[in-house]
């Protein structure tokens, strides 16, 4: 008996609709985001994680109402992400029936919001979300720094020390995106999601990257990831969650078929 | 149709959405209430004491809600059901918050999963185990009404960092590994708990709720 390394769909959702960029730009349709997550709960998904892209606020209302809609129908945890910037964030989407929520910018701009959330709601729904960007040049130590707005704006803030620093503030969990591999279906970064699993205690997700299933098996072999997060390989039908669940067991990894 | 009613214990502790939406979704003619009130939660056919978050704020709203005293009477007779810290809240004390005494409905101790917590078996061996213990984990079982129809070892949902160290051997009614053994699930007489998250735990959740549901209370 092990615990099973998990398969997350990921749904980017943008005023209402599934979409899915190539290194945050060019957005494909992908769908309601109601319908996909169903689709993935039939498929075994082990979670499903939302993030709203919306850029303005105005739509938060639907964002919450498509969470409701989620969770009434979706019987597995639920993340949700994107313009989480304070307490009564977290409690609305918690009340919506998300899981788990996380924090990106908002603990960059107040590192100290996440150690609140973290006491008033618990570390188990406390996600810290980080945008990594390599800074280190071909044959250096690898070195990776946080970047915001879309990947064009540096922060100076080194992502491995800012994973260990957020997870002693209570973070539960690390949701670590490389926002160079991301949607160029290259594979994860491995030497970033190595670096992070191993210098913090509580699980990492791997995202950014994924192009086929061998890539799934690498994160978590290679990259000593404890969950793997996909969106375009799921949503626009080249496979299935089961058949990515299927390939890691053959790879050894555990997992729940 | 006389419809039954399923109280889930409302004492303050976050999200009781998605364990009523789930009891929700497999019943047929039960009503499903989130309530903090006794009179309630008394009258109730099945009882559902769900937590999250840290042992000390939710054993301190239990008493000062007076919830201890409604579970004390409802363990007397009706189907319970812990779920997580509800499950933890019945045991002796936890070692969480520098120690918290409980509900003592169930004898044992609630513990620290550790730092570094080092796997022992199978591909977990020698492997430093993150906490908290946070996924889909099997059980294996011990026979009860409440696995009907769900196969031995089948994976559930958990996640937490404290785990049941169960004194009474017979109490317990399914068996976790993550590093060590712990109690996945506890039971006695019309009372039941689990560690797992039934309600996050797609189809052998789902049908671990209804089988809650369909319970006379009798073991």
């Amino acid at each position: 008996m092990a615990l099973a390394k998990r398969i997350i769909p990921c749904l980017d959702v943008d005023n209402g609709r599934v979409v899915k960029g190539v290194q945050f730009v060019d957005i494909r349709d992908a769908g309601d985001p109601v319908e996909v997550a169903k689709r993935y709960d039939q498929q075994g998904a082990d979670e499903i994680t939302f993030l709203d892209i919306t850029a303005s606020s105005d739509n938060r209302a639907t964002t919450i109402h498509m969470v409701e809609a989620i969770a009434d129908q979706v019987f597995i945890p639920l993340t949700v992400g994107g313009g989480i910037r304070c307490i009564e964030d977290i409690r609305n989407m918690l009340n919506a029936g998300a899981d788990k929520t996380a924090i990106n910018s908002a603990a960059i701009s107040n590192p100290e919001f996440v150690k609140q959330a973290a006491e008033k709601f618990g570390s188990q729904c406390i996600v810290i979300a980080i945008d990594a960007k390599k800074v280190s040049k071909e044959g250096e130590p690898g070195k990776w720094e946080i970047f915001t707005h879309g990947g064009r704006k540096p922060t100076g803030i080194d992502v491995v020390e800012w994973a260990i620093k957020m997870t002693d503030f209570g973070a539960g969990e690390v949701l670590l995106t490389s926002m160079d591999q991301d949607g160029v279906k290259s594979g994860f970064d491995i030497e970033l999601t190595r670096a992070v699993s191993e210098a913090v205690n509580v699980p990492v997700i791997a995202s950014g990257g994924v192009g086929n299933l061998q890539h799934l098996a690498d994160g978590v072999t290679n990259g000593k990831a404890d969950a793997v997060l996909a969106a375009s390989i799921f949503h626009f039908g080249e496979y299935t969650v089961q058949q990515a669940k299927e390939h890691m067991r053959s790879e050894g990894i555990e997992v729940r078929l | 149709m006389s419809s039954k009613i399923c109280a889930v214990i409302d004492y303050g502790m976050g999200n009781l959405h998605s364990a009523s939406k789930a009891l929700e979704f497999v019943s047929d003619n039960t009503q499903v209430l989130v309530t903090s009130d006794p009179e309630t939660i008394l009258k109730a056919d099945h009882v559902v004491l769900p937590g999250v978050g840290a042992m000390r704020d939710c054993m301190g709203e239990i008493k000062r809600l007076g919830v201890d005293q409604v579970v004390a009477e409802v363990a007397k007779s009706k189907p319970l059901l812990g779920i997580c810290v509800g499950m933890q809240a019945m045991m002796n004390h936890s070692q969480e918050n520098n120690g918290v005494d409980c509900l003592k409905h169930f004898e044992g101790e609630v513990e620290f999963f550790g730092n570094p917590l080092i796997g022992t078996q199978g591909s977990e061996d020698g492997v430093k185990l993150k906490v908290p213990h946070m996924g889909w984990n099997q059980v294996k079982q011990v026979a009860h009404p409440l696995w009907n129809g769900i196969e031995d070892e089948a994976r559930f949902y958990f996640v937490h960092s404290y785990f049941v160290n169960a004194k009474n051997p017979s109490q317990v009614k399914g068996h976790g590994h993550y590093g060590k053994d712990f109690a996945a699930a506890v039971g006695q007489d019309n009372v039941f708990a689990v560690q797992f998250h039934p309600e996050k735990s797609h189809k052998a959740g789902l049908q671990l709720l209804q089988n809650f549901l369909n319970w006379d209370g009798q073991p």
